[in-house]
């Protein structure tokens, strides 16, 4: 386990490497310079040279690429460009937003998904199954940014319940914050169940028509019994794969919906970032976002291996 | 930390059905508890005020950065000058209780206001009135509007309330570029700072920034000027033009400086709790043409493409006809503004044959690059459909601001762009050399230099017709419209700027009744 653990982390840190490598040179080649999005239109020659002295960017590219990836190390990803404050003060205040709105809409996707997935498979072909499955055929058919609005027009501007957007930070009380969350999560978190719940149930129906449910049934199990203990274990590998790529998604940045809803996430970052040519912020961003990718498909087989015994001595 | 209602209790029954009936209760609680303590109706809180706009500035000191957005945001609230711009765009005095020029108007002497300190306590001095100016005219300055100091010779602080400058060079409208936000009174102690907690002299102090969402400000009571009326002031950042709508219309911001949503306007004016105020900011937006680059270099193909624009069309379809149709490279707000829009009337015909006679009768291919605002970009589509009209292809790309500033603006690659101007007087761009729309006109160059050295109003007026003839005279590009201000405020909440001279919101002016 530790060598499968050693092995895994070696080859994460290759695959970051080459992505910072890949990362940095795609963006020096980028064409824009960050001192020239300061200025704007009132830029000249002399102002321009100024602040590129300031920002470094005189140096030569080799250089500042040792500068970043040696800082990478010891947390310090440098002083953004257009914000004058350390990258790495950015970046976490939009993961203050981003991951706690991920997890939630992510928890209440896998909620509604897996729950409404079990029961159309519990009695596929029912009215009940053929109900659940239009409603999900329209959860993913209806991009989450619609559901945003429609969110916004029912809850906010006609009953007034929750705020229409923003977001007043976590100092101001966490009770505050998750309102303000709760709508973008739920946005977010409708076509991710509606997706959720279409592959609950194929793979439901699947392990049910598998013989040891048969068994099961002769051993005189109840029906509930059976899809708790036999059949809901066996469906989820495909269902754990799914949420891998739905958090993934979710955590690098839900930018339009972060628009619709003007929360400060890390999608919204990534265009202010884009707006400004703040490279320095963006590097870091892309990488971050390469990094998450990677973790959370470890955590993805590390999850097969709890629910699927077999998976555990695969060869890797 | 969450708080959920008290346990309700659950009726005696099955297990089974007592977990149910009790998740039951618990989410009705959770939800009930979620969606109420939002408070429909509250009555409106007299001690604070949330101003919303649609740019979010990246730092805060405008001696740094030239971000309008910085402006919207400090003006008048956190930072001052020695004076400054009312409403009206009509010098006001500020840090500076009074001043006086010398007949030859080569020296300025102010007298400091008694009781002006910064936020930290400490007094306004001469000393940081020096300091200021020096370090934004010094050689390594990064100041955007280098131009202000630039005619000073030296600045002398012979007493604590007294500043003496001296010009080396005559400048008519020095005393104006001093109530710029780039001219602001900083101190040496926190100038370090200023970026991302400044420390100003204004009405408002800074709190704190949540960025990405919001800027909390609170009233400075020890300002020279007296208390402001609202206690609170937080500006929150919208960009998307539909959010900011819902935030109006959900009562989530008390005013909107300037709403990107020109299309909701009927909608906004419908709702009796808010009033729209259409105004103009001081952009001038612009089919800014390569005067540098064949065909365009020949003032016929540039006049023919003008021509071709039918401005108003462009405008309604545009921002919904909220802009000012303009005629030169110059505000309607200005006192020496004059009326050129009749200069150029839309014409199809006459462009036709303005083009054959340039020998291009069958028409050619010219490349037009979108910035992204709303107006550039539907702007340019209609544009392109007119040029289209008179046998010109326009070959739309849309671009990232930093890829229009650097393609654009600074390597001039480009034929055709829509873009707005937005900052005040700045008739001066088509001085410059190497500007990026490509014109150099020595009888310009002369009635620009003429506004500098200009010895009265009168002088100063006519030079600047001359210069706004000039630029429509040459058709350096197609004249469009200025961009409107279009503010919406809840009903009650006085004091905002309907135009923009300047951009700004100065918080001290607002007033709920």
């Amino acid at each position: 386990m530790l060598r499968f653990l050693a092995r895994r982390g070696l080859s994460m840190a290759a695959t970051l490497l080459v992505a910072a490598i890949v990362i940095f040179v795609v963006l020096e080649i980028l064409p824009g310079d960050p001192a020239v999005a300061m200025l704007g239109v009132s830029a000249t020659a002399e102002n321009v040279a100024a602040i590129r002295l300031e920002l470094g960017l005189d140096k030569p590219a080799f250089t500042r690429f040792l500068y970043w990836i040696s800082g990478l190390f010891v947390g310090d990803l440098g002083i953004s460009y257009s914000y004058r404050v350390p990258v790495a003060q950015l970046i976490a205040e939009r993961l203050a937003v981003t991951v706690p709105l991920a997890l939630l809409a992510q928890m209440l996707a896998v909620l509604m998904g897996i729950t409404l997935g079990v029961f159309a498979a519990a009695r596929a072909h029912s009215r009940l199954d053929a109900g659940i499955m239009a409603l999900s055929q329209l959860g993913v058919a209806t991009p989450n940014f619609v559901f945003g609005i429609l969110l916004i027009l029912a809850f906010s501007l006609t009953l007034g319940w929750l705020p229409a957007g923003g977001f007043p930070g976590w100092g101001e009380g966490g009770w505050r914050a998750l309102r303000a969350l709760a709508l973008p999560a739920f946005s977010l978190s409708l076509p991710q169940a509606a997706i959720l719940a279409r592959i609950t149930r194929s793979a439901m129906l699947e392990a049910l028509s598998e013989d040891f449910i048969r068994t099961a049934r002769a051993k005189g199990l109840t029906r509930g019994q059976i899809i708790r203990r036999h059949a809901l274990p066996n469906a989820l590998v495909p269902v754990i794969t799914m949420i891998g790529l739905q958090f993934s998604f979710l955590v690098t940045g839900t930018i339009i919906v972060e628009n619709v809803f003007s929360l400060p996430g890390l999608g919204r970052l990534v265009i202010q970032a884009i707006g400004g040519h703040d490279v320095i912020l963006l590097k870091s961003l892309v990488l971050l976002f390469v990094g998450a990718v990677i973790v959370i498909n470890a955590l993805v087989d590390i999850a097969y291996g709890i629910v699927d015994p077999r998976l555990r001595k695969m060869p890797r | 930390m969450m708080k959920i209602g008290p346990e309700t209790p659950v009726p005696a029954s099955s297990g089974r059905l007592r977990r149910h009936a009790r998740l039951g209760t618990a989410c009705s609680t959770i939800l009930a508890a979620f969606l109420c303590s939002n408070g429909l109706a509250t009555a409106q809180n007299r001690d604070s005020v949330t101003v919303c706009q649609t740019l979010e500035p990246t730092i805060l000191d405008p001696t740094a950065s030239a971000a309008a957005a910085i402006r919207e945001v400090t003006y008048a609230n956190i930072f001052e000058g020695l004076v400054g711009f009312d409403r009206n765009s009509k010098l006001v005095p500020r840090l500076a209780e009074s001043w006086q020029a010398s007949p030859d108007g080569m020296k300025y002497t102010f007298k400091l206001r008694a009781g002006a300190a910064f936020h930290d306590g400490t007094p306004v001095t001469s000393a940081d009135v020096k300091f200021s100016f020096d370090r934004a005219g010094a050689p390594d300055s990064k100041n955007p509007q280098k131009w202000i100091f630039e005619p000073i010779g030296a600045v002398a602080a012979p007493a604590p309330d007294t500043v003496e400058i001296t010009l080396k060079t005559y400048a008519a409208d020095f005393l104006e570029g001093l109530a710029w936000g780039d001219a602001i009174i900083l101190s040496e102690k926190s100038v370090a700072k200023a970026a991302t907690e400044p420390v100003g002299t204004g009405p408002y102090r800074f709190v704190r920034w949540n960025r990405g969402d919001r800027l909390v400000l609170e009233r400075n009571d020890a300002w020279w000027g007296g208390k402001a009326s609202i206690k609170s002031a937080t500006f929150r950042f919208i960009a998307d033009p539909q959010a900011q709508v819902s935030a109006m219309l959900s009562g989530d911001c008390d005013a909107f400086t300037n709403i990107g949503a020109p299309e909701a306007v009927d909608q906004l004016k419908k709702d009796g709790r808010l009033v729209v105020t259409i105004g103009s900011t001081e952009g001038e937006t612009i089919l800014a043409m390569n005067n540098a680059k064949a065909p365009l270099s020949d003032i016929r193909v540039r006049k023919a493409i003008a021509m071709a624009v039918d401005r108003k069309l462009v405008n309604e379809g545009a921002i919904s006809g909220f802009g000012t149709p303009i005629g030169s490279h110059f505000s309607p707000n200005h006192p020496a503004y004059i009326d050129l829009t009749g200069e150029v009337k839309f014409d199809t015909k006459a462009a036709k044959a303005l083009l054959a006679e340039a020998g291009l009768a069958n028409g050619f291919k010219v490349s037009l690059r979108l910035p992204p605002p709303a107006y550039a970009r539907r702007g340019g589509e209609i544009i392109a459909a007119m040029l289209a009209e008179i046998g010109i292809t326009a070959e739309i790309e849309p671009v990232e601001w930093p890829q229009w500033l650097e393609r654009v603006f600074r390597n001039k690659d480009f034929d055709l762009t829509v873009i707005s101007h937005v900052e005040p007087m700045d008739l001066n761009i088509y001085a410059r050399d190497g500007y990026y729309f490509g014109y150099s006109s020595p009888e310009l160059k002369a009635a620009v230099a003429a506004t500098k050295t200009a010895r009265s109003e009168a002088e100063r007026k006519a030079a600047f017709e001359a210069a706004q003839r000039q630029i429509a005279r040459d058709q350096v590009n197609a004249f469009l419209f200025m961009l409107p201000k279009i503010t919406v405020a809840k009903k009650g909440l006085t004091g905002m700027w309907p135009s923009w001279p300047m951009p700004a919101n100065p918080l001290a002016e607002l007033k709920w009744e």
